[in-house]
């Protein structure tokens, strides 16, 4: 088995062209990760640059609404750009720059990623390109001028369902035709060795934050850790450092779309099953020939038809649970959350909280939820007013 | 018996590419046999794939259009059967790993070793991800080309001495698709593929003139083309046979100049 497995989930499936460019992204990362020059220079730009650590917000109104547990918003859509994805990004970015890397591409889905993408290349003085599905460029096309204006430049997807899977090939394919100087700053926990495992490194900042966070709020760990998955980024960074706590519940939950009973959903652990795609072997959305199957959810950034190997390893072995959560649900604990608490969040965030807005009641008062608000939901306001019946262009 | 070794029998090998399905399953029958008359050495059957992320547009939209119609895998299989009813002309698949891993590596290669498939070009399944395809592979008398390309450098040495059947040569960074020059300096990898093995080397990716497939064949034992032959389809459809014979027999001849 070859290397970056988890199970047997993982992998390198990539074309022969990009796979010495992999091996020297895993020898450079193994070896900055070590280096203490590095890790204090990453810090510096987490706590001065993106505002960490992020807050952990004891949801008191929530709570009492709900009558059970008590709830804990883990805010990431309070870091600079507005979203967990700058965590990653700043790793990337400053791994890129210790290569020598000049510049940087990126898929992106929502465009947080993309925005936070171009954010870094901004900050870095590198070039950026970033591969967005032409879909995505029209139901989030505020975040298409936010990535201009920080100098990238934007290339809207047409092929395929010209969405976030789209990019993802796209942005591969461009990879695969310009390497040299040039890193894939991959945005989940996804695609080849060493990408789910670096990933999940730069995004574990959320649950180190949390861990110790809720410790010292309660001195106990939570019953429950709550993240939306797509690719698994937010999720896979919210579980790392509760994995060895076995009492702690791990919960994934997934776009279901219109549902998982309809071929409108993306809810890839419900519905899909073990395949290899994008470079990893995984869960996906696929036909009984193994086409991948075209996805649908309200959310840009959880359309997607596979999910990130560690995750499809926490499932199998039952470690983590991954729910469907429906649009409508989503929808409605938006609404609910900038109802209760007056924080607007993204709706892939919506996801994990509409899964809360289920859960909490059933527990006991001792009981914690600690929930990962990946992202803030400036960017989905006027597609939730048209989800609504209302007629708001940005 | 596997008819791999007859492809690098006939002076240099000309290669050709085409989408199943495209634009439908009894055109392409039809043009494997053209080609075939025309001098084709080997047919790469190219099962499509909803992702295809080594492809250029060109083939990307060859495979939209297949899947469209409604071919699968048990539809290019039919195909083979029908060429195996006249033809005993080398037929290696290309696809990529999913469709193969979805249907089964057991049943994929009984298939093939049923049908007298001779090889399997995946692209997405590099070296070290090869293992978990082998053994069924090796025991239906299927080869797994290996492809080298212009990044492998020091990997050049690991990959050719496990290849067999034939290798393809990347010619170029990037995606398959036509191109006007090819820059790489494909003598430097050849004669380090050589070092390693005794293995045929066809190069492939952006050849589509008689000129480049002179100059390609010179460099190895023989030239791949696909997007070329799949834009000759794309354009005339279920009635490109003429201009497939000719294109072929071009470069073949070509080759064979070399």
């Amino acid at each position: 088995m070859s290397r970056g497995r988890y199970g047997i989930y993982g992998g390198q499936y990539i074309p022969e062209t990009l796979m010495n460019e992999l091996i020297h992204l895993e020898e450079s990362y193994e070896f900055y990760k070590k280096d203490e020059a590095f890790n204090q220079e990453l810090n510096t730009l987490f706590n001065e640059y993106a505002g960490r650590p992020s807050l952990l917000y004891y949801a008191e109104k929530m709570t009492r609404d709900l009558g059970g547990a008590k709830i804990y918003l883990k805010r990431e859509d309070l870091n600079h750009t507005g979203s967990h994805k700058i965590n990653n990004v700043l790793g990337q970015a400053l791994l890129a720059k210790k290569m020598g890397k000049t510049r940087l591409i990126a898929e992106t889905g929502a465009g947080q990623h993309g925005v936070a993408t171009a954010t870094a290349a901004a900050l870095f003085g590198m070039e950026c390109e970033i591969f967005m599905g032409e879909e995505d460029t029209i139901r989030q096309a505020l975040n298409v001028y936010r990535m201009e204006l920080l100098g990238a430049k934007v290339h809207p997807v047409k092929s395929g369902t010209r969405t976030l899977k789209d990019a993802v090939n796209e942005a591969m394919r461009e990879w695969a035709s310009r390497v040299d100087d040039t890193l894939y700053v991959l945005g989940s926990v996804m695609g080849p060795h060493p990408f789910p495992m670096i990933v999940r490194d730069f995004q574990s900042v959320i649950s180190k934050e949390a861990r110790a966070q809720i410790l010292e709020k309660e001195g106990k760990l939570p019953t429950a850790v709550v993240a939306c998955v797509g690719g698994g980024s937010n999720a896979m960074g919210s579980f790392y450092h509760f994995i060895p706590d076995e009492d702690v519940k791990l919960i994934g939950c997934e776009a279901a779309g219109k549902g998982v009973d309809t071929a409108l959903t993306a809810a890839t652990i419900a519905t899909g099953s073990v395949g290899v795609f994008h470079g990893m072997k995984s869960y996906f959305c696929q036909d009984e020939f193994g086409q991948i199957a075209p996805v649908y959810s309200i959310s840009a950034g959880l359309d997607y038809p596979g999910i990130g190997p560690e995750h499809a390893y926490l499932h199998d072995t039952g470690r983590a649970e991954y729910v469907p959560v429906t649009d409508d649900e989503a929808v409605e604990a938006f609404e609910y959350l900038a109802r209760t608490e007056g924080i607007i969040c993204a709706i892939e965030s919506a996801h994990a909280l509409a899964h809360v807005r289920k859960i909490a009641g059933t527990m006991k008062a001792s009981d914690i939820i600690l929930v990962t608000i990946s992202g803030r939901g400036d960017k989905d306001v006027a597609a939730i007013a048209r989800y609504r019946g209302l007629d708001i262009h940005e | 018996m596997n008819k791999i070794k007859q492809v690098f029998a006939n002076g240099k090998a000309f290669i050709g590419f085409l989408t199943a399905g495209d634009p439908d399953a009894e055109s392409t029958v039809r043009y494997i046999l053209e080609m075939e008359k025309a001098g084709a050495d080997l047919i790469e059957i190219g099962i499509p794939f909803s992702d295809p992320t080594a492809e250029g547009v060109v083939i990307q939209e060859a495979s939209i259009r297949a899947l469209q119609g409604g071919m699968t895998t048990d539809g290019v299989f039919q195909i083979v059967e029908k060429v195996r009813e006249s033809s005993q002309v080398p037929l290696a698949l290309m696809t990529y790993l999913n469709p193969v891993f979805h249907y089964g590596y057991e049943a994929f290669f009984t298939r093939c070793g049923e049908l007298g498939v001779d090889a399997i070009i995946v692209p997405d399944m590099p070296y070290e991800e090869k293992g978990e395809a082998q053994e069924a592979a090796a025991k239906h008398d299927v080869r797994i080309i290996s492809l080298i390309a212009p990044t492998s450098k020091e990997r050049i040495q690991m990959i050719a001495g496990e290849a067999e059947g034939f290798i393809y040569v990347v010619s170029s960074l990037g995606v398959t698709g036509v191109r006007k020059e090819i820059n790489t300096d494909l003598d430097s990898i050849v004669s380090s593929i050589r070092e390693a093995t005794d293995v045929p080397c066809a190069i492939g990716f952006g050849i589509s003139t008689p000129q480049q497939a002179k100059k390609m064949a010179a460099s190895a034992d023989g030239v791949i083309v696909g997007s070329a032959i799949v834009k000759i389809i794309a354009k005339y459809g279920n009635k490109a046979e003429k201009e497939i014979y000719d294109y072929v027999k071009s470069m073949k001849e070509a080759c064979l100049q070399a």
